[in-house]
């Protein structure tokens, strides 16, 4: 019970997740910066500004439906929680994982963005209600390119869905991403994942310059930072689902820890350079762009894994 | 200084209202934002909703409309918030001072913690009348 306890809450739950959540969206306004011939904030900004959020008033708009408003964005932290969770103790130890945790990851993956949704709906502010329906629309965009991507591993490994199994397959077949369908797989899934995240070019819900700050226009304070520090354990927590379903994970033994870390750091420097060279989509944009070249895309990776490539 | 107000000083989130200016001075902040001046290193971000927000800062002689929007607006805003007013207009309503339209500087309507004046003011007194805030913020 105490063990259970001390994964859930210290590592590699909410402490470590939260921790590395805040580093990692340090580099990405550091990166972001650089990108852009600037200097970039100090190390320990975003704990700054997430104890400073703490420190505001909360405001609850009259207009508003006071109880869900308040307690949607711990959905979300919740579920990132408990998804990092699910990963590293897949890494460090993969015989503890159950049957059928992929589908309670990919199911849990999308709680955050129905915890904004639920959010943005309960706001009562009209522009609030723009940005969730936007997000809503998104969802149905990339969920679909997504599963199909998830697929082909699955398929690779002869049908498994456990991801303790697939890490196992591929420390001894070889990583996914090696193969030609698992490297479509990958390229599908990095976009999609780009959707999940919510960065340029597919910050929609969150348009700046069109519908303000969306979903987020009413929260203040506490609520805000808990939506806030959930965004920074979604970039941690995401590419680290990729890297264990076409890269083999991290594995904890001498020099492959390193190794472990620098894939995830590529692929997070990956998702930095598309968001700060893309102008953003519009929605329909996004949709047709979801539902066209990227579900054929993820269907042929598919048929290739059937074949066997 | 306790840790909340040092952490206040640490990420200053920017709000910009602009109520009947004639926009030099929001070219200016605009100015100082951009990567020339780089706010950033210190934690200064231009946020688009007042509920984010933890400076406001206001330019332009105030009008009888904006009035109505600029108390809504400072009402909308969670405490602690700070308000900035940024060049002359704001200040003091400079040349306005006679005007039929105008419902007085900032102050006459809500609380201002710093006055930046100039027509327009520089980046570089922007940035100025930001850091003499954040000193007067750690004293206390």
């Amino acid at each position: 019970m105490a063990k259970t306890l001390f994964y859930f809450v210290v590592f590699p739950g909410f402490l470590f997740t939260a921790l590395v959540g805040l580093l990692v969206s340090w580099i990405d306004r550091k990166v972001t910066a650089r990108v852009q011939w600037r200097v970039g904030p100090p190390l320990l900004q975003p704990l700054y500004d997430f104890v400073k959020l703490l420190g505001k008033e909360t405001i609850v708009p009259q207009a508003g439906s006071r109880l869900t408003f308040l307690l949607s964005p711990l959905l979300g932290l919740a579920a990132v929680t408990i998804v990092s969770t699910i990963l590293w103790l897949a890494m460090t130890s993969p015989e503890v994982t159950f049957l059928g945790d992929l589908i309670v990851v990919i199911y849990l993956l999308t709680i955050p963005s129905i915890s904004l949704i639920i959010g943005g709906f309960a706001s009562g502010n009209p522009l609030a209600s723009l940005g969730a329906s936007r997000e809503m629309k998104m969802i149905l965009g990339y969920e679909l390119p997504f599963i199909l991507a998830i697929f082909t591993p699955v398929i690779k490994a002869h049908g498994v869905i456990r991801l303790g199994e697939l890490l196992q397959y591929q420390w001894g077949n070889g990583i996914f991403l090696s193969s030609c369908s698992g490297f479509i797989a990958f390229v599908v899934a990095i976009i999609c994942m780009q959707a999940k995240l919510a960065l340029v070019p597919f910050d929609i819900p969150e348009a700046e310059t069109e519908i303000i700050a969306g979903p987020y226009i009413e929260y203040s304070g506490a609520p805000l930072a808990v939506y806030k520090l959930t965004r920074w354990m979604m970039l941690f927590v995401v590419p680290i689902f990729l890297v264990v379903m076409f890269m083999g994970g991290i594995i904890f033994e001498g020099w492959h820890i390193l190794w472990g870390i620098l894939k995830y750091v590529l692929l997070l420097v990956l998702i930095i350079l598309i968001r700060n060279t893309n102008p953003r989509l519009r929605i329909d944009q996004a949709i047709k762009f979801f539902w066209g070249p990227m579900t054929i895309l993820a269907v042929l990776g598919i048929v290739l894994s059937f074949l066997g490539k | 200084m306790n840790f909340k107000t040092k952490a206040l000083t640490k990420s200053i989130w920017v709000f910009h209202f602009a109520s009947a200016s004639c926009n030099n001075c929001d070219i200016e902040i605009l100015d100082a934002l951009t990567p020339k001046f780089d706010l950033e290193r210190f934690g200064i971000l231009l946020i688009g909703s007042i509920r984010h927000a933890d400076v406001m800062l206001v330019t332009g002689a105030v009008s009888h409309k904006g009035a109505v929007r600029l108390n809504r607006l400072y009402e909308q805003a969670p405490k602690p918030c700070l308000v900035v007013a940024v060049g002359c207009c704001a200040c003091s309503m400079c040349i306005f001072r006679d005007s039929y339209n105008m419902a007085g500087p900032v102050d006459r309507l809500i609380p201002v913690h710093a006055y930046i004046p100039g027509c327009p003011p520089k980046p570089e007194a922007i940035i100025m009348g930001v850091v003499k805030l954040i000193k007067a913020l750690r004293k206390g």
